[in-house]
């Protein structure tokens, strides 16, 4: 019995690679309640939006793959070598606020699980970011990652909740291809985070950095392709059921906005009492893992592409750079969410919204990165790949520019 | 601020003049020609409208923040040389390897040397800027004048890189030729550091390195690399450079490294290995790789039983090359079976006449081929051990494993 399930264990973690760990940090704290929320509110209505996104999801995750693999170089390097340093410095900016806008929601989610079991913030925050800064300087990051990586598999509990509430399936069926657009602030906001949660900009330069220093070649590539096209079809099945399972509990009672984190736990109801145990460990875990991973992928893509020594086998005294960012993030991260009366749902689903915000600025440069011949050889975009990419610049820069519209005219009419 | 320093930022859209002072166009970039000089700046770019010119060295009369001014102002038009080393083009924001500091860095900014020669000036790059201080400068180019940019930066620490110890990385040969690009600098690097560096480099330089350095130092640099690299070098050389530079290897290491090969490389490259090495390491790569036949190298010295201290000195002498490491001397019977190891340094405390086996340690441990990696490390721990030897069925001497190969593999761990 304890050698089958070695065996299963070896299996798992035999197709875990790169793409796999970026869509399970993918679902982090902003993932979930993002989907919480669009479900509690939404119903199944936002269901069409995931289709689009997992295609969009493959294609940047595809692109960032390809390009690390055919130039063995990190995304922040090959902007800064193609269009300068002014240019790196503008989308590392970019790239920075995003995370640190992540940090935050991670450490709100951090705070918002621990908060169900009544462990205060000021206690959970300092104690996460701590775990977070040891975990990664100590270098047993490494080895802890097999850990978070397995406690994801807490995500079927939302597999089964979804089915367990017995939902409308046709109806989910039916929203899950039928586009509905509303020009109406609250619902665009919730498109832009929806995309900004799971296409985040520093997955691209996470993933690009990974599969890099893997050392994949190009010839290696395809079956790496697989790995990152199952990774992003595995996001989106859970992001599926995380909305199914909202709508089903929260939005067919009575549609309403998550006020705390402990409130989207209801989407796990079926579990009866353990839901709350449930829903915490999956974001407790979620949070932490990509509280792990994305002050350390900031860091790296800054220092390489403004040519600061990097690594934490390095000194602080020979990469201060590199751990001031790092510890910044931390600590503003966790700084922020003690502020006792943060609101923090509010304050991870507007993170999500500015990753979406930011996106097309990084998926820009990528898409003409990756078309330049000198740099790609036979392996540029095919025209199928830049429609979409050009595409998804337009189309969520027109959502942004739609959400600011709608806003100022609100704030016009009151 | 010294003004006989001009940075390559400050250079970019410097006004060049001509004898009458009306001005001729803007700087868009300067351009190096190391064969026929390696620091002096051969000639500058200058834009005027769409197409551009080329003032050469010789052609100016002085150069400061205020322009350039022109001693003949007869200019070609710009075309593209293969001689020509550009610094917007080759250098500005690409990684080059600091020889000095050991590691890959990446170039912000140049700084040149205003330099009198025959009565006009000319310039001598210095150093490649890294760090804040040029970023600072790079991000305000010509959105501040000059001058302020050289108060304001004052406060930040500045980090540069001396001209005669960056190392350009540049994957075509024939570019390298004509630019000139030497590997003396690597050549002169501890191994290791190479190794590290090379680690750093994406697949395309790598490549180039190991294509142009000496095979000696490519092999000491190779058995640092980390495994995974080390295949994909090796895969992407030449099959005939590939086993010069596994030849050079311990045969060990070479063992190892080729057993990370597929089949139809690692054959091709022991095809193309001279005789000798290609035995052992053959016979090295039969073995399992986690057992002590696969941890083992075969560089060692044993001597028959009746030997002396004075024929042990005579055998030292010979194997020269091994000196650096080894630490251990064998002893082997008529059917060279093993029957004792004497620490080196023992040797020094005998004279000449002294039998060997009179200086053999106590109790000899040792070890069969077959034996499991993890046993092998216990050994090495439980005994303190610097070599152990490894016998066959027959107990015949087949190898030796050292405390480095263990290091290695608790490092792995």
């Amino acid at each position: 019995m304890w050698k089958r399930f070695r065996y299963h264990i070896a299996i798992f973690f035999a197709v875990i690679g790169p793409g796999f760990i970026t869509a399970m940090v993918d679902n982090d704290a902003g993932g979930i309640l993002t989907y919480s929320q669009a479900g509690a509110k939404y119903g199944y209505l936002p269901l069409w939006t995931l289709l689009p996104i997992t295609l969009l999801l493959i294609v940047t995750q595809e692109m960032c793959s390809r390009m690390g693999a055919v130039t063995g170089k990190g995304l922040s390097d090959l902007i800064r070598e193609e269009f300068g340093l002014r240019t790196t410095f503008i989308v590392m900016a970019v790239l920075v606020l995003a995370n640190l806008t992540n940090m935050i929601a991670d450490f709100a989610g951090i705070a918002g699980s621990l908060e169900i079991f009544n462990i205060p913030r000021w206690v959970s925050v300092p104690l996460g970011a701590a775990i977070v800064w040891l975990l990664v300087v100590k270098g047993t990051y490494a080895s802890v990652e097999k850990i978070f990586l397995f406690a994801c598999l807490v995500y079927i509990a939302y597999i089964v909740s979804a089915i367990l509430v017995k939902p409308d399936w046709k109806e989910a069926a039916i929203y899950s291809v039928r586009p509905v657009l509303m020009l109406q602030g609250a619902y665009i906001y919730m498109l832009i985070g929806m995309v900004g949660t799971s296409i985040a900009p520093w997955m691209q330069f996470y993933l690009q950095a990974a599969v890099v220093e893997k050392g994949v070649t190009a010839k290696e590539y395809k079956e790496s392709r697989i790995e990152v096209i199952v990774g992003c079809i595995a996001m989106s099945v859970i992001a599926f059921f995380i909305i199914v399972a909202c709508a089903g509990t929260i939005y067919e009672v009575a549609p309403r906005d998550l006020q705390v984190p402990a409130d989207a736990a209801a989407g796990l109801r079926p579990f009866g009492n353990y839901a709350y145990l449930l829903f915490a460990a999956g974001l407790f875990n979620a949070s932490l893992f990509a509280a792990c991973i994305l002050p350390l992928s900031t860091a790296y893509s800054v220092c390489e592409g403004l040519g600061f020594e990097s690594g934490v086998n390095h000194r602080f005294r020979e990469a201060p750079i590199f751990y001031w960012l790092f510890t910044g993030l931390i600590v503003v991260g966790g700084g922020v969410v003690m502020w006792p009366r943060f609101p923090l749902v509010k304050m991870i689903l507007f993170s999500q919204v500015i990753n979406g915000v930011l996106l097309p600025i990084v998926l820009i440069f990528m898409t003409l990165l990756i078309n330049k011949k000198k740099l790609m050889h036979e392996w540029t975009n095919s025209r199928f790949y830049n429609f979409i990419s050009w595409a998804a610049v337009a189309l969520m820069i027109g959502l942004t520019m739609a959400l600011v519209a709608l806003s100022i005219q609100d704030m016009m009419k009151s | 601020m010294a003004d006989e320093r001009l940075f390559f930022t400050e250079l970019l859209g410097l006004k060049v003049f001509d004898l009458k002072g009306r001005t001729l166009g803007v700087v868009k970039d300067a351009a190096i020609v190391p064969l026929l000089d390696p620091v002096r700046v051969d000639r500058y770019l200058i834009g005027s409208g769409a197409a551009w010119l080329t003032v050469r060295h010789d052609q100016v009369r002085s150069i400061s923040l205020d322009g350039i001014h022109l001693r003949d102002e007869i200019l070609t038009p710009y075309h593209s040389d293969e001689y020509m080393l550009r610094v917007v083009r080759d250098l500005m924001d690409q990684q080059i390897i600091d020889a000095q500091g050991r590691k890959v860095v990446r170039v912000t900014d140049v700084t040149f040397e205003i330099q009198p020669e025959n009565g006009g000036e000319v310039l001598w790059v210095l150093d490649v800027d890294i760090g804040l201080r040029a970023i600072f400068r790079r991000l305000v180019q010509g959105l501040l004048p000059r001058r302020w940019i050289r108060r304001l930066q004052v406060g930040i620490p500045p980090h540069s890189i001396r001209w005669e110890f960056c190392n350009i990385l540049e994957p075509d040969p024939q570019r390298r030729l004509r630019l000139n690009i030497s590997n003396r600098l690597l050549e002169d690097m501890h191994p290791a550091d190479l190794a590290d560096i090379v680690e750093d480099l994406t697949p395309e330089h790598r490549e180039a390195i190991f294509e142009n350095i000496d095979s000696e130092v490519a092999a000491d640099a190779l058995s640092e690399v980390n495994p995974n690299i080390q295949a994909s070098i090796l895969e992407s050389l030449e099959t005939e450079k590939a086993a010069d530079i596994v030849e050079e290897m311990a045969p060990d290491e070479a063992a190892d490294v080729l057993a990370e090969l597929e089949q139809e490389t690692s054959d091709e490259i022991l095809e193309e290995m001279e005789h000798e090495p290609k035995k052992e390491v053959r016979e090295l790569l039969e073995f399992k790789e986690d057992s002590a036949g696969g941890m083992m190298n075969t560089e060692y010295i044993a001597l028959t039983e009746n030997a002396t201290v004075a024929d042990a000195i005579q055998v030292l002498k010979t194997n020269e090359a091994l000196m650096e490491t080894l630490n251990t001397l064998f002893l082997l019977d008529s059917e060279e079976r093993l029957t004792g190891a004497v620490p080196l340094a023992r040797l020094f405390l005998h004279d000449g006449a002294t039998p060997l086996r009179s200086l053999a340690v106590e109790t000899l441990i040792d070890a069969p081929v077959t034996e499991q990696q993890d046993r092998i490390t216990e050994l090495f721990d439980k005994y303190n051990l610097l070599a152990l030897p490894v016998v066959d069925e027959d107990r015949k001497l087949t190898g030796v494993i050292t405390a480095d190969d263990i290091i290695s593999v608790l490092r792995e761990k």
